[in-house]
């Protein structure tokens, strides 16, 4: 599943459309987020080295980790990104002076050189705060990567948070729907800490994806678990797994949720798909310790069970009392009761019900409320 | 007793390991405490460590919360010299307790508050000879005061820790913060402790027992090691959790129950 949202990316969008966006979020109970962008960002630029993807290339706009950390994390799946000719890869350089302090630093006189690391790769960035240079620094990087003006590219940006701390919502917001809506973009993907935000920040930025992965631990951290050595074997699993949810919206409107569960080794995230059975008990029941749900065996032998309502056709005419034939019913009885007029039933020699009139002048079942006459 | 012999928390941090590379070298350390226990000594610890005769580390120490005077005198206790250290050039001591951090737009004003501190920061290193300038541990001694200083602006000190942090990947520094945790307890979601934990490799905590008061038990430790460094991950994902008894001149750690 995993697969199948870098497989959303690789096609990309149509023309007219918005592209296909991703929000990848986390929290602090599981924050493998940052594993599984970098899951999605080599994948992706695996398949657009292979031209197999609809974009031609890839702008990777670096907030938290520095340019070179990247360039090694592609390195070692086998993308270059220094190599001139085959590059493919471009980043924009968020990382090593957002706001510039070094520069002003250096203007003072306090620092020698701006180490430009990024120079070979891409561009720096001094001033964050301000989107509109941001977004245009994006697709200027973009167009450099693609030569034909039809080429499409994609878009990575590694922390939306930090966006958020240097600039307004509403601004960020604006910078992701001008990416989406701009023809040469391929596809978008972004990563963030949901916890960090309020909840309409977290929920404006997944309207405006059409993809939500979020990754969340397998078992919630609760306050009644005082257990130190519970909690914290319980944080060490949730260390080790956890879940990955996946939401995808349909351009109908359809909206379709799967669920699978990763794990972080040593060489990094793997997906491993969550049995339907683990799904639905998940989904449907609470976790008990007794069991809720019958064996075959069980249930067999349930549906063995006559009801007491049910016909038992054993050869015998169906009598059903009504009050009214008993007087004549009861010279075929062999046991009656002197005292009154009685109703037996010794079909299956068990128990018998035997019933006493009051009076033979009362109306059987008659429709008068006997307590009529009451006067309280 | 032999206090050069490796501990637990040394263990759980990588110390332990005989390597020329100091073990935390590129990750940053985020040291957590509560008012019932005081994770001072664990930077205590870390700086004897880090100035050990056998390595060659560098120290940064950004004070905020207590002078010079008073890091020497434990120090001297556990067997470290300070005022030595810092003829050396080995330890650099940034007295910061009276920092405050004008109240204008810095953008426009001359340079001033944390973006000086972190040019004063930078200029030491630069200042290094090559050899040490590999080896830098930065310690900031705590967060909390660094947000009084910048008057409350939790934006501000973590665009300041994004600076040092910049300095962890250019010149494979460690950096070492100590912050409280219950200062931020009634808040529903405390973004600057989450942000902390976030860009945090390694995260101690330092917490009162769960069953009350011990004598000879002053609190647990535990330590997470999330790193992402591809170099080492081996220690990846591991938590370890250990009781602590802060003595004079050491510190005892040991798993719980194995004391007599």
């Amino acid at each position: 599943m995993a697969e199948s949202v870098c497989r959303t990316l690789r096609d990309g969008g149509l023309e007219g459309e918005h592209a296909p966006a991703l929000t990848i979020k986390d929290s602090i109970a599981s924050p493998f987020g940052f594993d599984v962008f970098c899951h999605v960002l080599t994948q992706l630029s695996s398949f657009i080295l292979a031209g197999k993807s609809q974009s031609r290339g890839l702008v990777l706009v670096a907030f938290c980790r520095s340019p070179s950390f990247y360039a090694d994390l592609l390195k070692s799946k086998g993308i270059d990104v220094n190599s001139s000719n085959k590059c493919r890869v471009r980043i924009l350089d968020c990382y090593t002076d957002p706001l510039g302090w070094k520069f002003r630093l250096m203007g003072v006189g306090n620092l020698r050189d701006l180490s430009c690391e990024a120079s070979s790769t891409g561009i720096l960035c001094k001033d964050v705060k301000d989107t509109n240079k941001l977004y245009s620094s994006i697709i200027e990087l973009g167009k450099g990567l693609v030569a034909e003006a039809k080429s499409r590219f994609s878009v990575a940006i590694d922390s939306v948070d930090q966006m958020l701390r240097h600039a307004s919502m509403s601004s960020v917001a604006g910078l992701f729907s001008n990416l989406r809506s701009h023809g040469q973009v391929s596809n978008v993907f972004w990563l963030l800490h949901s916890d960090l935000h309020e909840v309409r920040v977290t929920a404006s930025l997944e309207y405006m994806s059409s993809m939500v992965a979020s990754v969340e631990p397998l078992q919630q951290l609760t306050n009644g678990q005082r257990d130190d050595s519970d909690k914290a074997s319980l944080t060490e699993q949730n260390l080790k797994k956890g879940k990955f949810h996946v939401r995808f919206k349909r351009r109908n409107g359809r909206v379709r949720v799967m669920l699978e569960e990763f794990h972080i080794e040593q060489s990094g995230i793997s997906f491993k798909s969550a049995s339907s059975e683990e799904v639905t008990n998940q989904g449907l029941l609470p976790k008990v310790q007794f069991s809720l749900q019958l064996s075959e065996k069980e249930q067999i032998d349930r549906s063995n069970v006559v009801l007491p309502f049910e016909h038992q056709g054993n050869g015998k005419p169906i009598q059903i009392y009504d009050g009214r034939n008993s007087l004549m019913e009861g010279k075929h009885e062999t046991t009656s009761v002197s005292a009154g007029n009685s109703e037996t039933n010794e079909g299956s020699g068990g128990g018998e019900i035997i019933y006493y009139r009051d009076s033979d002048d009362e109306m059987p079942d008659s429709d008068e409320d006997p307590d009529d006459d009451l006067d309280i | 007793m032999d206090q050069r012999s490796s501990n637990l928390l040394d263990e759980a941090l990588g110390l332990d390991c005989q390597t020329d590379r100091w073990a935390l070298a590129g990750r940053v350390v985020a040291i957590e405490d509560s008012v019932e226990t005081s994770g001072s000594f664990i930077l205590h610890q870390l700086v004897k460590r880090a100035l050990a005769p056998n390595s060659s580390t560098v120290v940064l120490f950004i004070a905020f919360a207590q002078p010079f005077s008073h890091y020497d005198r434990i120090l001297r206790k556990l067997g470290c010299n300070l005022a030595a250290q810092r003829v050396n050039n080995r330890f650099f001591f940034f007295d910061k307790l009276t920092l405050q951090c004008p109240d204008v737009d810095e953008r426009n004003s001359p340079v001033s508050g944390l973006v000086a501190l972190y040019g004063e920061i930078q200029e030491t290193i630069y200042g290094l000879p090559e050899v040490s300038r590999k080896n830098v541990t930065i310690i900031i001694d705590d967060l909390s005061i660094v947000e009084v200083a910048a008057n409350g602006s939790s934006d501000y000190v973590l665009d300041f820790l994004h600076y040092c942090h910049t300095l962890t990947s250019e010149f494979d520094c460690t950096l070492i913060t100590l912050n409280h945790e219950d200062i931020y307890s009634s808040t529903e979601k405390p973004a600057f402790l989450l942000q902390t934990e976030y860009l945090a490799d390694i995260l101690i905590k330092a917490e009162p027992l769960a069953t009350g008061l011990a004598t000879d038990v002053h609190g647990q430790l535990t330590v997470l090691n999330k790193g992402f460094n591809h170099g080492q991950m081996n220690s990846r994902n591991k938590i370890r959790n250990f009781h602590f008894r802060v003595k004079e001149n050491m510190v005892e750690y040991f798993y719980p129950g194995s004391r007599n």
